[in-house]
């Protein structure tokens, strides 16, 4: 139950991490890993310690993840792995593939500094700057989802990922008006080509604007800017409710007013049942199951924990965690891993020293999941859509690139157990849990381990050891969370 | 092989109870299926491509009002005469090796295929075209329910993804599709060396084996390393190929490298999928340059390379290329110098056997409120032929399977004589 817990509402733990968090009750976890805000924030200071995964910078620059990409998936790893806060790494991955946006347009654009700030910026790096993407996403997280929608409509990457800063009234451009709707909210089916023409005009005049010296491609950046020129002052109608009252006319407005268009749609797509239907949707799957069809009670009782309290996440969170579901195991392993969790868990679980995270960036591409580079607007084909002959071999080979990596430690901690391979054995599936393996395959095991004969010495376990672990991790049914 | 989520809800997941050939009988099967076979390699423009400046009405007096930073000077096109209605159609600039296929009377561009009420979504727009559905987009697609009917036992390079994720067209019932996105890094490391990795995937191919079926997920994962490992070595030998003509260095070329070296080396596969993006082009589509020239140069210059490849090596008639989108842009361009989503677009054949030429009749691009070529208040066109016809003449008259069985209807009769 404890491990279910930690790869649902983080990504996994390591054995110390494991043994600390099975002293407290079950519910006090659940409560410290919904409840993050009161942990600590100070995983970005410990970059570089030791203790923690190591980091690789570029030939002769210092780690720079505000302002070069590469940087920027290193520290996002290293907080899936580090941060005290889990869940909001994991909830900010979710959004990622909810809000999926690519670096590499914007960067065609602006640049690579200025495109990574906009992706995944810390304010804190520089005086005045906007937070990146992510850094949005991390703090509307488990927060109100309307804010978290306004957020990005004003988003400087969001903006030219779906062409706003080209949308004005003269020239309405339907690239962002129709996504809202289609993937960020409602879903296909609950809008009309109309409503796409309305809500492309809604937000004329949202753009963006460079600050700083445009020079200085490290310390000049982007926010974002409302033209009331470029607004479309008309009224806007649409064929679902806008308002309390059931109006579907955005009324005509003065244009240095514009902004309230935006307002008004977000609150009402915020609101519409479709979306609460379609968020409990997804995070039933995220969270709970996705092999099966997501259970109807449980999504209705958290669609109406969206409806009933603000539009907050958060509220669904909570009535998911404490639905008897979210603890059943019968939905214990019913998860494809996306990527990011399968790397993330496995290093945790196998453990980092000397091990640079960089060392996970390209296997993660191979996977299917550079992150801050989703294939499209419509984000990642998770679940099944995640494995191929090509991911799975990418998966198989990270898992001998970090067993081999972690060669001594894996088998000085197998060395109490090296009387016969099969203690071995049980050792390291106790450790690298899975949904369970059938007496053929552990059989298999075995007999890998006595492929020739059984010595115990420390030479064989730094063979065998890593070789077990990389035959675990890349197994098929390692690959279920 | 790969089924998509909604497909394991919607189909049942108790299909998914098979094995694949052992590896060593692949060859006599590749054999026995007729090598050198007849293959089908689809290229999918992804993002909706703006087919009126692939095939460009250069004459329409509305096609340079409507989009006044856009068009192409009637001077600049490639001319490859009129359609059926009399309008002269050029190709864009960029197309040169294209337009030498159209003379040698090996590229055929049908017009205005599409559907009715079609998709302006990316999504299910792809959906559609790739279920060969209107309305059941989340089942098998129309080149996994061939897959489907090819007799068994399979061999698992029959068909061939270059891209990781497995397309909606490709989705089966009973036939995974392996994703080789490079031959050369297609291979199973180890941390150890020698006999040491080999017992690794030794092991590991056993443990793959165990294909559950009270458990079709985990059935569905070992299967899919099963059919990895399985094909290792004959991927390999498909790295070695060198081809004769030089071929773009960027992501279609190398698909296109590995799809004529999978052809080379008779690996026996009859479907392979390629994909090139970028046709998302709500701003910056440009004319005589910009974003457009870009996708026009990676298209041309790759098919035409992998055209003259095959011809070199006298594979031609064995090969016919499908070239689609999941829908054209609107006439009109946007305030972006863009297009936004639109409908009805062209697809294109090209391969030893295509009969060349024009099918079906352009657009007329006026604003008159009865022109019956265009829809949604004259900004998009509207579809003449159903693409569903053209899927027939492939399946019917070049792979030699039931286009009823699998498109779920007649589409037939109408349908552009292409192959």
């Amino acid at each position: 139950m404890l491990e279910h817990i930690l790869r649902r509402l983080g990504f996994g733990a390591s054995p110390a991490e494991l043994a600390a968090w099975s002293a407290l009750p079950i519910d006090t976890v659940i409560d410290r890993l919904l409840n993050y805000e009161s942990q600590s924030t100070d995983h970005d200071s410990k970059i570089g310690q030791p203790d923690y995964i190591g980091i690789t910078t570029q030939s002769g620059q210092p780690f720079s993840p505000n302002t070069l990409i590469n940087d920027a998936r290193q520290r996002w790893l290293f907080r899936m792995i580090h941060s005290q806060r889990p869940l909001e790494e994991k909830m900010a991955l979710f959004w990622h593939n909810h809000f999926a946006t690519a670096y590499s347009k914007i960067a065609g654009a602006v640049g690579q500094e200025r495109a990574t700030r906009m992706m995944d910026n810390d304010p804190a790096s520089l005086a005045g700057s906007m937070p990146g993407q992510i850094q949005t996403l991390r703090q509307f997280a488990t927060g109100s989802f309307p804010g978290m929608l306004l957020a990005m409509a004003k988003d400087p990457a969001m903006i030219y990922w779906l062409d706003s800063q080209l949308n004005t009234r003269t020239r309405p451009q339907e690239n962002f008006g129709r996504e809202i709707m289609e993937l960020f909210s409602l879903g296909i089916g609950n809008y009309t080509e109309q409503d796409v023409y309305a809500a492309a005009r809604v937000f004329t005049g949202f753009n963006w604007q460079i600050v700083g010296d445009r020079a200085n491609v490290t310390e000049s950046y982007y926010t974002f800017l409302f033209r009331p020129a470029d607004h479309d002052t008309a009224a806007k109608e649409f064929t679902f409710a806008i308002y309390p009252d059931g109006g579907k006319i955005i009324p005509a407005r003065a244009a240095a007013n514009g902004e309230q268009d935006a307002l008004d749609f977000i609150l009402a797509l915020g609101r519409n049942p479709a979306t609460a239907r379609r968020l409990a949707t997804r995070l039933y799957k995220f969270f709970v199951n996705e092999t099966a069809e997501p259970d109807q009670a449980l999504v209705t009782a958290m669609a109406n924990a969206y409806l009933g309290n603000n539009y907050n996440i958060k509220a669904v969170l909570r009535t998911l965690v404490n639905s008897q579901q979210f603890r059943d195991p019968a939905n214990f392993f019913q998860r494809y891993s996306w990527p990011a969790e399968f790397v993330v868990r496995a290093i945790k679980e196998t453990g980092w020293t000397g091990l640079s995270v960089n060392a996970a960036i390209t296997p993660l591409t191979n996977m299917g999941q550079q992150l801050f580079e989703p294939p499209d607007v419509n984000g990642w084909e998770t679940g099944p859509g995640w494995i191929s002959t090509s991911s799975m071999l990418s998966r198989m080979n990270f898992a001998s690139t970090l067993a081999g990596n972690q060669r001594f430690n894996l088998a000085r901690d197998a060395q109490p157990y090296r009387q016969t391979p099969e203690r071995v054995l049980e050792y390291s599936l106790a450790r690298f849990r899975t949904m369970g393996f059938a007496t053929a395959q552990t059989n298999s095991m075995s007999e890998y381990l006595r492929s020739t004969a059984w010595t115990g010495s420390d030479a064989q376990l730094q063979q065998r050891v890593p070789g077990l672990t990389r035959l675990i991790i890349g197994s098929g049914e390692y690959q279920f969370n | 092989m790969n089924f998509s989520r909604r497909q394991f809800v919607k189909g049942g997941v108790t299909a998914f109870t098979f094995g694949f050939a052992a590896p060593q009988v692949l060859c006599d099967i590749a054999l026995a299926q007729g090598v050198p076979s007849r293959n089908l390699v689809v290229v999918y423009l992804s993002g909706g491509n703006d087919s009126l400046s692939t095939v460009i009405p250069y004459r329409d007096p509305f096609y340079a009002s409507r989009r006044p930073t856009l068009a192409i000077p009637a001077a600049n096109v490639l001319q490859i005469g009129t359609d059926s209605s009399g309008v002269e159609l050029g190709l864009h600039p960029r197309l040169t090796g294209l337009r030498s296929i159209f003379d040698g009377g090996r590229l055929a561009i049908v017009q205005r295929t599409g559907y009715a009420n079609q998709s302006r979504s990316h999504f299910t727009g792809f959906d559609i075209w790739g279920t060969a559905s209107t309305t059941n987009t989340s089942g098998t697609g129309w080149l996994g329910r061939y897959l489907d009917l090819v007799p068994p036992p399979l061999d698992p390079l029959v068909a061939w993804n270059t891209v990781r994720e497995t397309p909606r067209p490709l989705m089966a019932r009973t036939v995974g599709v392996p994703a080789i996105t490079s031959p050369a890094t297609y291979a199973f490391s180890s941390p150890n060396t020698g006999a040491e990795a080999t017992f690794e995937k030794t092991a590991q191919t056993k443990i793959s084996s165990h294909l559950p079926v009270d458990r079709p997920h985990l059935a569905f994962v070992n299967s899919t390393t099963q059919a990895a490992l399985g094909t290792l070595d004959r991927v390999a030998t498909v790295a070695t190929y060198r081809p004769a003509v030089t071929y773009p260095n960027n992501a279609l070329g190398q698909a296109l490298t590995a799809v004529a070296g999978a052809m080379n080396k008779q690996i026996g596969t009859k479907v392979f999928w390629v994909q090139t993006g970028g046709f998302d082009t709500h701003a910056n589509q440009g004319a005589n340059q910009g974003s457009y020239v870009n996708l026009m140069a990676t298209l041309g210059d790759g098919l035409k390379a992998f055209y003259d490849d095959l011809s070199a090596q006298g594979m031609l008639n064995n090969t016919v290329v499908l070239v689609y989108s999941e829908f054209g842009r609107r006439i009109s361009e946007n305030g972006s110098a863009g297009t936004d989503h639109g409908a009805g677009a062209n697809m294109m054949l090209l391969g030893g056997l295509v009969r060349g030429g024009i099918y079906g009749t352009a657009p007329n691009l006026s604003m008159d409120p009865a022109n019956p070529t265009l829809e949604n208040s004259n900004a998009d066109v509207k579809w003449e032929t159903d693409f569903r016809g053209v899927y027939a003449k492939i399946l019917d008259n070049w792979l030699g399977s039931n286009s009823v069985a699998i498109l779920g209807a007649d589409y037939r009769a109408g349908a552009p004589n292409v192959i």
